[in-house]
């Protein structure tokens, strides 16, 4: 069992949603490990990837290696850049022996958070508190790469005063898909509205969410409809004492 | 971007009765389907989805030997097996059997492969009348369109405007109750089936030991395509053979739950060569027709082969949250929704419409509930490389290369990339007490024109982290 955490915050918390990487720091401090922040680490190289451009995203790749190289685990709030490096890095680099080992290497300490609290550090109450009703979005790489469907769940449901409202379509993407998002910008927000219908519909004061991606889509759709349903990281829940 | 799909989408998301319509029927089948696979009616679903993708991954990488063997079987029994490169090599069978034997009606019952090679256009330029018999592409046929969807094809129609289509093109008195424009339907073709001397069909699998051709469907109009006429000529590509009749307890069990839920659907024919000697029914003539059209490109392809393995459910089509939006005729080629923007770009070419396999949020959903598992958000993103590898072969210097070059160097050096974001965060208008910004310039554009964008943080989460640390 791992008592140093290494946290890769992702570029999008980094520049955009920096509460996010703080309120994960604080619960994971809080289950007593120590914490540190490797701060040459920049991105996992997943746009480059996912938009096809494979050599860019192996040079950034490589960098996310040399970083993380000497790290036992990896704590990281998106499954979606989790399983970047955990699945796609031994697919990027099938002809580079060396960067292929020390992706095989890495993958097995890279986690995404709720699983890390509840299969590493094995706990689902972080005694948090959160007086209301949310809902819960399941982001795609989180549930159908990393099969990450209960932990969440469980983690929130044993959240003092907090009561789980499942949406009709939780599982269904929200739209964003990385570079999809504006070169299929109108589909995307289309996509979009299905889903803040449905969370509109649970009547939940929030809607929690464990990647940053899908919430900086969700929270645009809902300021842009003016709605008053918060959009938070699932760290930022728990962190709340 | 091509202009093309980009219209055609625009024009889908902006017909509201569509959009309701479509999102209700793709979750209509979704959801029987989700209870056609639950535990309590096929508890060994898994091991099914992982038995068909063997089974399909040993017959592509034997696919000679299967076809040979298809082909000495189907001949054995009476029948003739056509190989064919194309469409042109299909014309010109067809254009010859036609002629050869003055037919000049036929009927088809559904297939999308003929869809492929436009059989129909083909037909009508050799003076035949090709008739289709399935309900939704009769409907599609009256209309002058094209299959929306692999299995329902006439899926973006409502009643009300199939009642205008009959009242229109039949001449009938106008019927707005389902069954009743089943029965207008089936009046009409009845006389179809008895004139037409030739039968068209598909084929769901051709099994390779015994040389049969297996059709599923709900309507009996295959089953009366290929056995009332005089001669019956099955179109196939070539990724539709097994290896034997006993695999059909697997793809049997997958197909029709897939599709729509059924554990089995209405019928299920075997149809192996021409009547023989003492038979009462059957036709006199049999005809396999094994379509490559690429396939063989994409068979030589190991990291995109399994794209033949696709039994043509209609699943991945269903749940797609892309497909539910924008439909099937937003799509280029023949085949729509996850399936059709992996095989479209390998049977016409990467360049047919470049911005095909991006059109995905890669949410992995069609990959979920394929039954034969066939990784298709994997395929996309071969696809997507090969699309930017032939940009850079034809030295097209795009802005987004320009900027992901740009971008993979500065996120190399962290020092760099912290102070691009510092400037950057400058640079964008800071939102009012944090609210979400509503429009912004450039690229971003494409962002705020359908969601509002996050204020940019005053400090970086490198920035806090160390004034944190800094106070102990």
């Amino acid at each position: 069992m791992p008592t140093k955490v290494s946290l890769f915050v992702t570029c999008l918390v980094d520049q955009l949603f920096p509460r996010v990487g703080l309120a994960m720091a604080d619960v994971v401090e809080r289950l007593g490990y120590a914490v540190d922040f490797p701060e040459a680490q920049t991105c996992c190289g997943q746009p480059a990837f996912n938009s096809g451009f494979r050599g860019e995203a192996r040079l950034v790749a490589r960098h996310f290696l040399d970083v993380f190289a000497g790290a036992d685990c990896i704590v990281c709030p998106s499954g979606s850049c989790a399983s970047m490096v955990r699945h796609h890095y031994a697919e990027l680099f099938q002809k580079d022996a060396a960067a292929r080992a020390a992706a095989e290497a890495v993958a097995p300490r890279v986690w995404e958070f709720s699983e890390f609290l509840t299969e590493v550090a094995r706990r689902e109450d972080v005694g948090a508190r959160f007086d209301g009703v949310v809902t819960y979005h399941d982001p795609c790489h989180a549930l159908r790469e990393m099969k990450i469907r209960e932990q969440p769940r469980r983690l929130l449901r044993a959240v003092r005063g907090l009561e789980l409202r499942e949406m009709d379509i939780a599982e269904e993407c929200c739209g964003f898909g990385g570079t999809f998002s504006v070169k299929f910008g109108e589909v995307s927000g289309a996509m979009l509205s299905t889903k803040i219908e449905s969370i509109r519909r649970t009547g939940a004061g929030a809607v929690v969410s464990s990647d940053p991606s899908c919430l900086m889509q969700i929270r645009g759709g809902l300021s842009r409809a003016g709605l008053e349903v918060r959009a938070l990281h699932l760290a930022e829940v728990l962190a709340g004492l | 971007m091509p202009a093309a799909m980009h219209g055609r989408i625009h024009e889908a998301l902006l017909d509201e009765r569509l959009q309701q319509a479509l999102y209700a029927a793709t979750g209509r089948l979704m959801h029987k389907r989700q209870s056609g696979v639950a535990a309590g009616q096929l508890p060994d679903y898994q091991e099914l989805r992982d038995h068909a993708h063997l089974i399909k991954r040993h017959t592509m990488e034997n696919l000679d030997y299967y076809l040979e063997l298809l082909t000495s079987r189907v001949e054995g029994r009476g029948g003739r097996v056509v190989w064919c490169r194309d469409a042109g090599d299909v014309h010109a069978f067809f254009e010859q059997l036609v002629r050869d034997r003055g037919i000049r009606l036929a009927v088809k019952s559904k297939s999308m492969t003929s869809e492929e090679v436009e059989l129909n256009e083909a037909l009508d330029r050799a003076g035949v009348e090709a008739a289709e018999t399935d309900l939704g592409e009769f409907i599609i046929q009256l209309a002058g369109e094209k299959p929306y969807h692999i299995v329902a094809p006439a899926m973006h129609k409502t009643r009300q405007q199939v009642a205008d289509l009959f009242e229109q093109k039949l001449g009938l008195p106008r019927e707005e109750e389902i069954e009743k424009q089943t029965m207008i339907a089936r009046g009409v073709l009845r006389k179809k089936f008895l004139e037409a001397d030739l039968g068209i069909s598909g084929a769901n699998f051709l099994i390779a030991e015994s040389g049969a051709v297996v059709i599923v469907e709900n309507e009996g109009n295959a089953r009366l395509s290929t056995s009332a006429p005089r001669i019956h000529v099955a179109l196939a590509g070539i990724e539709k053979i097994i290896p034997r009749a006993a695999d059909l307890a697997v793809f049997l069990s997958l197909l029709g739950r897939s599709a729509t839920g059924q554990p089995l659907t209405s019928y299920t024919s075997f149809l192996s060569g021409p009547r023989r000697p003492g038979e009462r029914d059957g036709p006199e003539e049999f005809y396999v027709v094994l379509l490559d059209n690429g396939r063989s490109r994409i068979l030589a392809d190991r990291d995109k082969r399994q794209t033949l393995y696709c039994i043509r459910c209609g699943a991945c089509l269903n749940i797609c949250p892309v497909f539910r939006k924008i439909g099937g005729y937003s799509y280029p080629g023949t085949y729509s929704g996850p399936i059709g923007a992996i095989l479209t770009p390998q049977m016409l070419g990467l360049g047919h419409e470049p911005a095909l396999p991006f059109a995905s949020s890669l949410c992995g959903a069609c990959a979920e509930v394929c039954p034969v598992k066939i990784d298709i958000p994997k395929i996309l993103l071969e696809l997507r490389s090969d699309v930017k590898k032939a940009e850079r072969r034809e030295r097209r210097w795009t802005a987004e290369r320009i900027g992901f070059a740009l971008w993979a160097w500065l996120m190399r050096h962290p020092r760099l990339y912290e102070m691009a974001g510092a400037a950057a965060s400058v640079a964008l208008p800071a939102g009012r007490d944090g609210a979400w910004l509503r429009a912004l310039p450039g690229p971003l554009q494409a962002w705020t024109e359908f969601r509002d964008f996050p204020p940019p943080a005053a400090r970086s989460f490198r920035q806090l982290w160390r004034a944190r640390r800094s106070r102990g």
